[in-house]
């Protein structure tokens, strides 16, 4: 199947996901259009974690069917490659390769996975490490930087591969406060530039400014969607009311 | 040094049990030098492969074939439940009957394709290297799956993961244990002396058999020469250890 950009970037129906007897996803669909921004909210355990991690095949899922641009990744033999060449995703605990200078961190995957040639991956990773405002601290190992310092890291090491959705899975919550917004930023600058984005958060107030479209989960099920200013003002949910009255 | 050579052949004069015969006779000093000649090849080449074994079957661990991660588990039970003199043994005289023969150098006698050296080598690099995988899948499993997650969600295969991310922090990990089997490995080629590798505790021993009067010198070298020969070792193991130390990672 052949994608084109009037079609949802990233469609995902009705997927189901079990971790032995534990039901996390109970039949979840949503469309992601390309230059979109998604934030996915919810409490603790709703799935919303897996059902990022399924979109780049970190988890496989039983039932339903993800697309990203084409590409089946319900399919058993999916080119796992292909797929991740698409797709950057960002962990919560930064997760990068502590053996590795900042810069070498952002280098590896273009110069292994895709093989380019070194001079000109240097180059466009100083760029990014510019871009996410770490000038400086190229050379510095991540057990040098701070949370948010390591995160930005993180953000230029996914774009390095130059995909075309980038995943967010509660990049903030390991943060300190005052360190979560330099990363907001730099999220906010690549949502800017029409990076289509899908987030997991618990940043309401962030969620609420930079989300074209805003998914709220609860037990393996999304309960309810809807733009910020519908979502946030009028939500209909019983569940998606009392959950936000305990966060905002 | 023809001082110590007069000193060594007064001594043996006075004292007759201190016979230090190799300072003065050329013949046996020759037996001791190519003994601790060959008790550094050996150890080297131990060294390297049992290292080779350990990350191979580390890594062979880790597959999703449930066939060889067994086989891999019977060769680490086999060759560190067993004593390693007995697997010396085992393989010079057993499989050593089973392998081909080839004409030696003279042009007249054959001998086995592989040596008394060679199974030395052979036997002992997979004593150690059964070792080596337990010590190296220590570190594997001290490497976090998130990171094996994020290098696996930046497209590289799991080879790749393998070699430039999880290895590297793993052999981290692993140093100071692979240190300790290291070490024993160096001492644990004196076994050879089993199967006439002309070691250096081969060599000793038929210089004291020769000399009953150099045995107590000859006894106390052996005792010199591998504190210094695991001396080197564990300077060279420690160099390595804090040039591989990462700013900010690890205690």
């Amino acid at each position: 199947m052949t994608w084109t950009p009037d079609q949802p970037i990233i469609s995902i129906k009705d997927v189901h996901k079990s971790f032995g007897d534990l039901e996390v996803l109970k039949g979840v669909s949503l469309d992601v259009m390309k230059g979109e921004v998604i934030c996915i909210i919810g409490p603790s355990g709703s799935g919303k974690s897996t059902l990022i991690r399924c979109i780049n095949g970190l988890n496989d899922v039983q039932g339903g069917s993800i697309t990203v641009e084409g590409i089946e990744v319900h399919d058993p033999d999916l080119d796992k490659l292909a797929l991740r060449k698409k797709v950057g995703m960002v962990f919560q605990q930064y997760n990068l390769f502590p053996h590795k200078t900042a810069l070498e961190n952002v280098m590896m995957a273009p110069l292994l996975v895709l093989k380019r040639d070194k001079a000109q991956v240097e180059e466009e990773a100083r760029a990014l490490i510019k871009k996410v405002r770490l000038e400086g601290k190229e050379n510095s190992y991540p057990g040098e930087l701070s949370g948010g310092q390591q995160q930005r890291t993180a953000i230029a090491r996914s774009l390095a591969m130059n995909p075309d959705v980038m995943l967010f899975d509660e990049v903030t919550a390991a943060l300190d406060p005052e360190t979560v917004k330099e990363v907001l930023v730099t999220i906010k600058d690549l949502a800017a530039e029409g990076m289509t984005c899908i987030l997991v958060t618990h940043e309401m107030g962030f969620a609420k400014e930079i989300a074209d479209h805003i998914y709220f989960t609860d037990r393996g099920v999304i309960v309810e969607h809807g733009p910020p200013s519908t979502f946030f003002e009028r939500a209909s949910d019983p569940r998606t009311r009392e959950f936000l009255s305990q966060i905002l | 040094m023809e001082w110590i050579a007069d000193l060594a052949r007064n001594l043996a004069e006075i004292a007759p049990r201190w016979n230090f015969i190799w300072l003065y006779d050329p013949v046996t000093g020759g037996k001791i030098l190519s003994g601790i000649w060959m008790t550094i090849k050996l150890a080297i080449a131990c060294l390297i492969f049992s290292m080779i074994i350990g990350v191979i079957g580390a890594w062979l661990q880790g597959s999703p074939s449930r066939i060889l991660r067994a086989f891999v588990n019977g060769y680490i039970q086999f060759f560190r439940n067993t004593p390693p003199f007995v697997q010396l043994l085992f393989f010079y005289f057993a499989l050593g009957q089973l392998t081909p023969v080839v004409t030696a150098p003279d042009g007249w006698t054959v001998q086995p394709i592989i040596t008394n050296v060679g199974w030395a080598i052979i036997s002992l690099s997979f004593f150690a290297g059964a070792f080596n995988v337990e010590i190296f899948r220590a570190g594997i499993e001290a490497v976090p799956e998130s990171t094996r997650e994020a290098s696996e969600a930046l497209g590289f295969t799991r080879t790749q993961t393998f070699r430039y991310i999880v290895m590297p922090l793993a052999i981290r990990v692993s140093l100071p244990a692979l240190n300790n089997n290291l070490v024993n490995l160096v001492k644990t080629t004196t076994q050879a002396f089993g199967i006439a590798v002309p070691e250096l505790l081969y060599q000793s021993v038929t210089i004291w058999n020769d000399y009953p009067s150099a045995q107590y010198p000859t006894m106390l070298l052996l005792f010199v020469v591998y504190i210094l020969l695991v001396g080197v070792l564990v300077m060279g193991m420690n160099k390595w250890e804090r040039q591989m130390k990462i700013p900010g990672y690890g205690a």
